[in-house]
């Protein structure tokens, strides 16, 4: 019989009890941030868009290998000797580069934000920003293009490096022609020396 | 106690359709400010900002849902039972706004004064189960029909605290007539029925039994209209949402409409035996308060103080099992009142 009263005595006071939280909250400032008029302060380390330095960029493809999507696709072409690459030639650190970077396409469709493509650069020129709002209605506008060479110029220097190829490739044949007529007239003059060795 | 209304335009056909009307567009309004009033306190409870976009502070929101839901299609399910199906939420909607017959609003605004008007509005309200179940049996949905079972076990057992805690007013009042019982709490706060009723000083004894039967009146109303922590029926996180998973558009609308109909006419039912009604808590003392239109601002305000407990409430409490729902009423209700009927009895009597 006392539980009875008990049990009825306890479920009234808690009751109250709860009621007079939830009252105390009503008059409590709410936490919402009104969005878009204010932001959340993002953590300093925060992972959203990716930016590439292109000036920086010494084209070594290192975080085309390390992301785990395959989300970034680089070609490069070889800068031919005394050519400038970039603006000055050099990296931030005053590194001469040697390759120019036609494509350095990062597909933001794919990419997952893990932050395995900033570790691996060697110039740092990659990096995470803060950058979250960049919705498109279209799959295509996320590819995003990092570099700043312009068509005529790829075309220039594709050309260019066909034509070292190809140079390369000649003095290749005639040094190894030189080489092979050289032995052969080693071998004439001196058959009695050959034999001996 | 004549109506307002039959005083202006005499009584025939126009005002036999006024008054209708009337308490149609007042539920519609309150259902509007209801949801409104909802979300925005529940909002600052929960210490978030309700919604504050549509509409200065959000006031139009409720109305920008009701246009969203008018265009909604209304998908049937194929097995469901036609004629059950879609007759279910407006016999729903008509048992809530059935009730609004019987409650005065002011002394000169009630829709029909019954001899019986509060036998009347208890009645009606069980009607109400009719439309659940059907709206449970026809979904042709198994978790409609849970719902539907337990909104029948859980409204026809709270019936009887709901009629036994009314009583106990109904044997002081002498009537069952509301404006009678509304009546006869003039004079000032000291003669409402919370704190004992007309009468000398002997009423003082009376005064736990009262508030005892207030507040044993105002859970079982909580449970006849569904509210949580009764809500076992629409259950949101239970159910998804009981009898009305299988509607959409305007039929959910119907239920909802009732749904906040009903928990206004229970908070008027409370302030009527209760709290007075539309009698001003000063009594005689500022005579100008007791004018008909102050009545009603008093009546609403009361109401709407009801309302905003019921809310309140919702938001403290989680809800009850269907077993301890059943063991509050029969073990606990049940007795409770019957004992303050036999003090209330004994008091009358002698």
């Amino acid at each position: 019989m006392k539980t009875y009263f008990k049990h009825i005595y306890q479920a009234v006071s808690t009751i109250l009890i709860g009621m007079s939280i939830t009252f105390r909250h009503l008059f409590q400032k709410s936490v919402t941030i009104q969005y878009p008029e204010q932001r959340l302060q993002l953590p300093e380390r925060e992972r959203n868009r990716i930016f590439v330095n292109i000036d920086d960029c010494i084209g070594c493809e290192q975080c085309a290998r390390a992301c785990p999507v395959s989300c970034i696709t680089i070609e490069t072409i070889k800068a031919a000797p005394g050519d400038v690459v970039g603006k000055t030639g050099l990296t931030s650190e005053g590194k001469k580069k040697a390759l120019f970077v036609p494509k350095f396409e990062i597909d933001f469709a794919k990419c997952c934000f893990c932050q395995l493509c900033v570790y691996p650069c060697p110039t740092n020129c990659i990096y995470m920003t803060d950058v979250f709002e960049y919705s498109e209605f279209e799959r295509a506008s996320l590819i995003y293009e990092f570099t700043d060479m312009t068509p005529e110029q790829i075309i220039e220097k594709k050309q260019k490096a066909d034509e070292m190829a190809q140079e390369a490739l000649r003095k290749k044949e005639l040094a190894a022609k030189e080489a092979a007529a050289k032995k052969a007239a080693v071998n004439k003059e001196n058959p009695d020396k050959q034999n001996k060795e | 106690m004549e109506n307002y209304f039959i005083k202006i335009f005499g009584d025939n056909i126009i005002t036999l359709i006024l008054i209708p009307a009337v308490l149609l567009i007042f539920i519609a309004v309150f259902a509007l400010f209801g949801v409104y009033a909802e979300r925005k306190v529940s909002a600052f409870m929960q210490d978030r900002i309700g919604p504050n976009r549509t509409g200065k502070w959000g006031l139009l929101q409720t109305l920008m849902d009701v246009v969203k839901l008018l265009q909604k299609e209304f998908v049937a399910p194929e097995k469901a039972d036609k004629l059950l199906y879609n007759a279910a939420p407006f016999i729903v909607f008509v048992a809530a706004f059935l009730g609004y017959a019987v409650i005065p609003f002011s002394s000169m605004f009630i829709g029909v004064d019954l001899n019986l008007g509060v036998f009347y509005f208890f009645a009606i309200t069980s009607l109400g189960v009719i439309g659940m179940l059907m709206a449970g049996w026809a979904s042709n949905n198994k978790y409609s029909l849970y719902g539907a079972m337990r909104s029948v076990a859980q409204i026809i057992s709270y019936e009887i605290p709901t009629a036994l805690s009314a009583l106990s007013v109904i044997m002081l009042a002498g009537s069952l007539q509301m404006q009678t019982i509304v009546f006869a709490q003039n004079g000032g706060i000291h003669n409402w029925f919370i704190l004992g009723g007309p009468g000398g000083f002997a009423k003082i004894i009376l005064i736990p039994f009262m508030i005892a039967s207030a507040l044993i009146l105002f859970i079982s109303t909580l449970a006849e209209s569904n509210r949580t922590p009764f809500d076992i029926v629409e259950a949101d996180s239970e159910l998804v949402a009981g009898i009305h998973i299988e509607y959409s558009g305007m039929k959910y609308a119907m239920f909802f409409m009732a749904e906040y109909g009903q928990m206004f006419a229970v908070s008027a039912i409370v302030t009527i035996l209760f709290f007075g009604g539309w009698q001003s808590p000063f009594g005689d003392l500022i005579p100008f308060l007791n004018y008909p239109v102050f009545q009603v601002i008093w009546f609403l305000a009361k109401g709407l103080f009801f309302v905003f407990v019921q809310i309140w409430l919702r938001w403290t409490l989680p809800r009850v099992r269907v077993d301890q729902l059943m063991t509050m009423c029969w073990k606990f209700l049940i007795p409770i009142t019957l004992f303050n009927l036999f003090v209330i009895g004994l008091y009358v009597v002698l």
